[in-house]
């Protein structure tokens, strides 16, 4: 387990256990806060959009191509936009913070 | 809204429809009744990384079941449901008992269509729809065995690339002279072609299925051209049948599918249909459609339960769907079936590309081959009719946004 701070859509912050070496995307789901997640992790719906707090986003392995055109074509695309689902969650990052984007 | 609400079905659609019946303030009984043992699980990675023992199980749950205890959803599994009586408004259960609902809501789903040819019910013949499904077919495969598909839609040929992957042999029997041919063009039935024979996949077009021999297990499939090939195990994917029974039998007009309007809602105002047991009007493609994907459950799910709870939403949304094979993702946006002409973008052989289909100048579908920025795009283009150039639009270097024709 590591920490995740998630701030919802309504701007409340939670502090939550997420489990490791899987992405952030499964611990968001099963805490139910609007992520839908269609596709399941396949990279493939960009239903898992999120943001990372800037301090942490370097701290990431870069998104892959893919991963980064379907970003960039949400309407509320930010530079430090990110698919839940390609996000691994590892001790490495415990205290990473992220925001839920809008749905759309 | 209080009172007492019931789903059929505990699947994609009706895990979305736990969710949204709280979050649009339902605060009354709950209750979800499956027949399956499980909690709703996802279908998709079952022909995909699941088949082929990529997907960790624990995490084909939809919701873990502490969802359901949070939301107060009453949890039924492994129970049927037989009987809507609609005048006392009741349903009645396999194990007799009998529930009485304010709104019923049916997202039954579909189940698979069965090969109907003699030897259709030996041993090793397997379908796939669930995952005690895939857990039968993954008990018979090791490298090596001959697997016999038969039909090459979506679920088919991800099953023959899993197989392909695992070290099988792999053969795949179609009856239409071309893959996935109810669903894409030709151009892109070529690209998938060319892709699973380069992997070592036997595919066999215009080929119909006459009968399976062997016994008590199969161990050749026959076609009606007299040709044979031996099998350690088949897996048919001829498609499914909506379950429209329960919902027929109460008199709940169907039509390819529970028939639904906008709003969800059957011919009874008191029952509910969503997901693959449906036929909706399509307000964008104006016609009744019934669509098989996640999204469309998801979406339908969220409309239903906004209706339920007196918050009047329409259901119209452009379908989208996504299929993997080999390291192919294929993402399909919109209805291919009414087009007049077909616009590529990108070379195939570069497996990056996009596949257009147009009615005049308008976008109608799209399908995106390694190409995930247009098929973002492709959504809003085919949701606000944008007039396409066409010259622009078969240049690859022009973006699909700046294919518009000026205004
Ligand atoms: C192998 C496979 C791969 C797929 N891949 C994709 C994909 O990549 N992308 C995509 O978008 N879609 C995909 N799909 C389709 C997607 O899974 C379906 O569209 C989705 O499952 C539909 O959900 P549903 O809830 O409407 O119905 P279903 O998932 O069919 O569930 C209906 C449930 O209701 C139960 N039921 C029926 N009648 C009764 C009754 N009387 N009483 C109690 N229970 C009952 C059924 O047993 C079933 O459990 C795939 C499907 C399969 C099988
Ligand atoms: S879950 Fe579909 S892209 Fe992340």
């Amino acid at each position: 387990m590591a920490d995740l701070i998630v701030v919802d859509r309504d701007g409340v912050e939670h502090k939550v256990e997420g489990k490791v070496g899987v992405s952030v995307m499964e611990t968001l789901r099963e805490l139910d806060w609007g992520v839908a997640a269609i596709c399941g992790g396949m990279c493939s719906c960009a239903t898992c959009h999120i943001y990372v707090d800037d301090a942490w986003l370097g701290k990431l392995p870069a998104p892959q191509p893919d991963e980064k055109e379907l970003l960039q074509e949400l309407s509320g695309y930010q530079p430090n936009s990110r698919l839940s689902c390609q996000v691994q969650l590892e001790e490495s990052v415990s205290g990473l913070r992220v925001s839920i984007a809008p749905d759309e | 809204m209080e009172g007492n609400v019931v789903i059929v079905g505990a699947s994609h659609a009706a895990a979305q429809a736990v969710d949204s019946l709280r979050r649009e303030g339902f605060s009354g009984r709950l209750v979800l009744v499956g027949d399956e043992p499980e909690l709703p699980y996802q279908r998709p990675p079952l022909s995909k990384k699941y088949l082929a023992g990529e997907f960790d199980p624990a995490r084909l749950w939809i919701r873990p079941a502490s969802f359901y205890e949070q939301q107060r959803c009453e949890v039924r599994l492994g129970r049927r449901a037989v009987a809507i009586d609609r005048e006392r408004q009741s349903l009645a259960l396999d194990d007799g008992s009998v529930l009485p609902y304010d709104a019923l809501l049916l997202a039954t789903g579909g189940r698979v269509r069965p090969a109907t040819v003699p030897g259709a019910q030996l041993a090793g013949i397997h379908y796939l729809r669930t995952r005690a499904d895939v857990d039968g077919i993954r008990a018979d495969l090791a490298p090596g065995r001959r697997a016999v598909i038969v039909g090459a839609g979506y679920i088919g040929l991800e099953c023959a690339a899993s197989c392909a992957k695992l070290g099988l042999s792999v053969t795949v029997l179609e009856m239409a002279p071309r893959v996935m041919s109810r669903v894409v063009a030709p151009e892109m039935s070529a690209f998938y072609q060319a892709e699973h024979a380069s992997h070592g996949v036997d595919l066999r077009l215009n080929t119909t299925v006459a009968a399976f021999e062997g016994g008590p297990r199969v161990s050749g499939v026959v076609c009606s051209d007299g040709s044979r090939f031996p099998a350690d195990l088949v897996i048919v994917g001829i498609g499914i049948v909506p379950n429209v029974e329960l919902a027929a039998e109460a008199g709940i007009a169907c039509d390819n599918g529970i028939a639904v309007d906008e709003f969800c809602r059957t011919s009874d105002p008191k029952v509910y249909a969503i997901g693959d047991c449906c036929s909706h009007p399509s307000p964008h493609y104006r016609r009744r459609i019934r669509l098989e994907s996640v999204d469309n459950a998801f979406e339908q799910a969220k409309t239903a339960a906004a209706n339920i709870c007196g918050r009047e939403v329409r259901h119209d949304k452009i379908p989208w769907f996504w299929s993997d094979q080999y390291d192919h993702k294929l993402q399909i946006v919109g209805l291919s079936q009414d087009y007049d002409r077909v616009v590529l973008r990108g070379d195939p052989a570069t497996r990056s590309f996009s596949c257009c289909y147009l009615k005049g100048r308008e976008l109608v579908a799209l399908d995106a081959v390694n190409q995930p920025r247009d098929f973002m795009v492709a959504k809003k283009v085919i949701a606000e009719r944008v007039p396409l150039d066409l010259g622009r639009l078969g240049d690859p270097a022009v973006s699909l946004k700046e294919a518009g024709l000026p205004a």
